[in-house]
């Protein structure tokens, strides 16, 4: 490898994409704005493409890396704090890499077709770019500090992007509502960044993992507590419990949003945040611990909220939250390649079902309610295959890109001991869960008879169904990188970035009897859909009449958002009103206003007698002003001197 | 006291000076005509004019009859100036009594 990379620029260019947009794109042709917008993606994902080239072309010795290129200008350099803008390109970031600019490019693509004629044009195709400039900026920053510059960036794009639609208050509530539960994240990551700098000295992620190899004794302790700061950020980032609660509102920005941001690339940055943070959590078992059960309990609790959801989108917002627990699950049992390799895999299949969905919503005028579709795969017949590809795939069916991903995570939990059964229970509950609501959606949406017949559905442009494709084929090919044992050469190249997991003893027949209880699993969950949405198409609201107190409450999310309002939002509000508001800012400091603008006012009404507009008083008051000077020139002040101020001027004058 | 061989004494002059300078503010006090008013700021100047060439006399100083000229010079401006002002007062108002000309108080 000779020669430099132009790494840097791979942030840069959507960043120079989001400003020529951002300032000019109300001025500029359409056409315009599409190629910028478009090509600032293709290019760095060209510059990805090279780097990997570059890597894979000198062989399998991938321990040159990580490659590095710095700023020559320090950023932060005070006492022996010195930070720079420094990106590392290394096996885990260069995957990393190659899923956001890849699906991200496709995703530019896609929304040429999908936002053609939304107002603001402009201004999404540069909030996208910018979203890849803050995600780019995060995966390569080279310490966490540059780290947390993307994690804050993503989330400004998020908010930007949730609230496109901002006329809608729903749509800006939800922007602010990701906005301020991402905060209480950040604040973690925030806690935990400056206790990295009070432990180590320094926040480059090399130099912290080579201080803690230096010192395998140093386990717990503080590392845990930083461990679990870092965790607080990544349940924000990454839509974990009990953080969630932002994602399924986050519905409310345009689709392919959905796809890049909700899906695909942002809610994983908390799993990229604990994979390249990894020596801390290998050195914080507790810490490790406490991310696995988070990741198994938020991926079945939203996997239930899933199966009775009816909004299309947001079925799909509680299967990312499910599948984002599984990588959880996997960083967790520390078994980070095959935590990334499901990333990667998701990456594929949530971005097509969210693409399809698009298509699909795209295609019948903007409805997102699954019962009032159904019938639609004769119309519809590439979104059809396409998401049916998607749903195998993230149910996990042998030979689709999930099957492998699922199973590596499931096989690594497997073998933690007697708690890492349950956790391998838990998951494959939830693999049975994620079958049925999948299919479920699946039926309802493009089986069966159409429930809204008046509506006349079209097939999308193949400016949309081009990346559909694409996908499609990713999601039934891309779980191939990872196939054999230890996540095969996958597995082998991301270990050296993401550490090898202490030597298990591999057993292939285990591995296949626990990937054929996945797969039966799987069938089930599409058997049960089968017989309630194909067969008896009845059963499921007899199903929630005879279990209402059940249903009531998957249907209303366990009711968490009203416990959250209830217990945080309700009594902050309620202080923020009363206490700030009404004591603090009406009482004292506008108190402090209003009594210095009083006595201004007093002050003012007794001087302004004086202003009385007559001459002769003016004259009368100098006259006297004169006299009064004149008194106290010529009469004696005792408590001085015995003569008076004029007589002492005439001795000075005279020089005695 | 002979006023023929020893001169004026130098008092005299001070008293004089004080006396019109009080003149002057009295004038400028109780009248209610602008011009006389006006007049009164003159006896002023020159009151204080007096003054000036009094003790310039009293020190063999050229400096006090140096200041009279530039107060002289001032007043002549100023009397050009005003009486400008008086008669653009006139015009607008058609009164030159000075308690009624006050249209600037609040």
């Amino acid at each position: 490898m000779t020669g430099t990379l132009y790494i840097w620029l791979i942030p840069l260019l959507p960043f120079a994409g989001f400003l020529l947009n951002g300032i000019l794109g109300t001025r500029l042709p359409k056409w315009l704005v599409t190629t910028v917008a478009l090509v600032a993606p293709l290019a760095s994902f060209a510059l990805v493409l090279n780097a990997a080239r570059s890597i894979f072309g000198i062989g399998p010795a991938f321990d040159s890396l990580p490659y590095i290129e710095t700023c020559p200008h320090p950023w932060i350099s005070i006492g022996a704090l010195h930070i720079d803008f420094s990106f590392v390109l290394d096996q885990l970031s260069l995957v990393m890499l190659l899923v956001i600019t890849g699906v991200g490019f496709l995703i530019h693509i896609y929304s040429v077709g999908y936002m053609g004629h939304e107002e603001g044009y402009a201004r999404y195709f540069s909030f996208l770019n910018l979203f890849l400039f803050f995600m780019t900026l995060l995966v390569l920053a080279g310490n966490a500090l540059l780290m947390f510059v993307g994690w804050e960036g993503v989330g400004l794009a998020s908010y930007l992007l949730i609230g496109f639609y901002f006329k809608k208050d729903s749509a800006a509530n939800a922007g602010k509502k990701a906005f301020i539960v991402n905060r209480i994240g950040d604040f973690g990551f925030l806690i935990g960044i400056f206790l990295l700098l009070t432990n180590f000295g320094t926040l480059t992620f090399s130099e912290i993992a080579a201080k803690l190899t230096a010192n395998p004794a140093w386990q717990g302790g503080v590392l845990t507590t930083i461990a679990l700061c870092l965790l607080l950020g990544a349940t924000g980032k990454s839509a974990q419990l009990p953080l969630y609660i932002w994602l399924p509102d986050a519905m409310e920005g345009p689709t392919p949003v959905s796809a890049l941001i909700h899906a695909a690339t942002m809610v994983t940055a908390g799993v990229y945040m604990i994979a390249r943070t990894h020596v801390l959590f290998d050195h914080a078992p507790f810490a490790l611990d406490t991310v696995a059960v988070i990741g198994a309990a938020t991926a079945l609790f939203a996997a239930t909220i899933g199966l009775v959801q009816n909004d299309i989108k947001r079925v799909l917002a509680y299967s990312t939250i499910s599948q984002l627990g599984y990588m959880f699950l996997g960083c967790g049992v520390a078994a980070y390649s095959a935590a990334i390799f499901h990333l990667v895999t998701h990456a594929f299949f949530k971005a097509l079902l969210f693409l399809a969905a698009g298509s699909v919503i795209h295609a019948i005028g903007g409805e997102q309610d699954l019962r009032k579709m159904g019938g639609l795969w004769r119309k519809l017949p590439i979104t059809f295959w396409t998401m049916t590809t998607a749903v195998l795939a993230i149910a996990g069916f042998f030979p689709f890109a999930g099957f492998f991903s699922k199973d590596a995570i499931l096989y690594a939990a497997y073998l933690q001991g007697p708690a890492g059964r349950a956790l391998w229970f838990v998951g494959l509950v939830t693999a049975l869960l994620t079958s049925f609501y999948m299919f479920r959606l699946w039926y309802l949406t493009f089986l069966g008879k159409s429930r809204s017949p008046e509506v006349h559905p079209h097939e999308s442009p193949w400016s949309m169904l081009g990346p559909l494709v694409i996908l499609a084929l990713l999601s039934i090919g891309g779980g191939w990188i990872g196939a054999g044992a230890g996540l095969g050469r996958f597995g082998s190249y991301l270990s050296l970035s993401t550490g090898a997991r202490a030597a298990e003893s591999t057993n292939p027949h285990l591995e296949l009897i626990l990937s054929i209880a996945a797969v039966a699993v799987a069938f089930a969950g599409w058997f049960i859909a089968d017989l309630l949405y194909r067969q008896k198409p009845a059963e499921p609201a007899q199903l929630a009449e005879a279990l209402p107190e059940a249903y009531k409450l998957l249907a209303n999310k366990y009711y968490v958002d009203e416990f959250y309002g209830a217990t945080v939002v309700k009594p902050l509000l309620g202080f923020s009103k009363y206490v700030l508001g009404w004591v603090v800012d009406f009482g004292i400091l506008g108190g402090l206003a209003w009594l210095l603008g009083g006595i201004a006012m007093l002050a003012g009404a007794i001087l302004q007698r004086w202003q009385s507009g007559n001459l002769r008083s003016y004259a009368a008051w100098l006259a006297a002003g004169a006299a009064a000077v004149l008194l106290f020139m010529l009469l004696p002040w005792p408590w001085t001197s015995p003569w008076p101020i004029s007589v002492q001027f005439i001795w000075k004058v005279m020089g005695r | 006291m002979n006023l023929f061989t020893q001169g004026v004494p130098i008092s005299w002059y001070l008293l004089l000076s004080a006396v019109l300078f009080s003149l002057g503010v009295l004038g400028f006090l109780i009248k209610r005509n602008l011009i006389t008013v006006f007049m009164s700021i003159e006896l002023m100047l020159n009151a204080v004019n007096l003054s000036f060439v009094t003790f310039a006399h009293q020190w063999h100083a050229v400096k006090g009859q140096i200041f009279v000229f530039f107060v002289m010079m001032v007043a002549a401006a100023e009397a050009a100036v005003g009486l400008a002002i008086i008669i653009a007062v006139f015009r607008a108002r058609a009164t030159l009594a000075v308690d009624r000309i006050d249209l600037m108080k609040l």
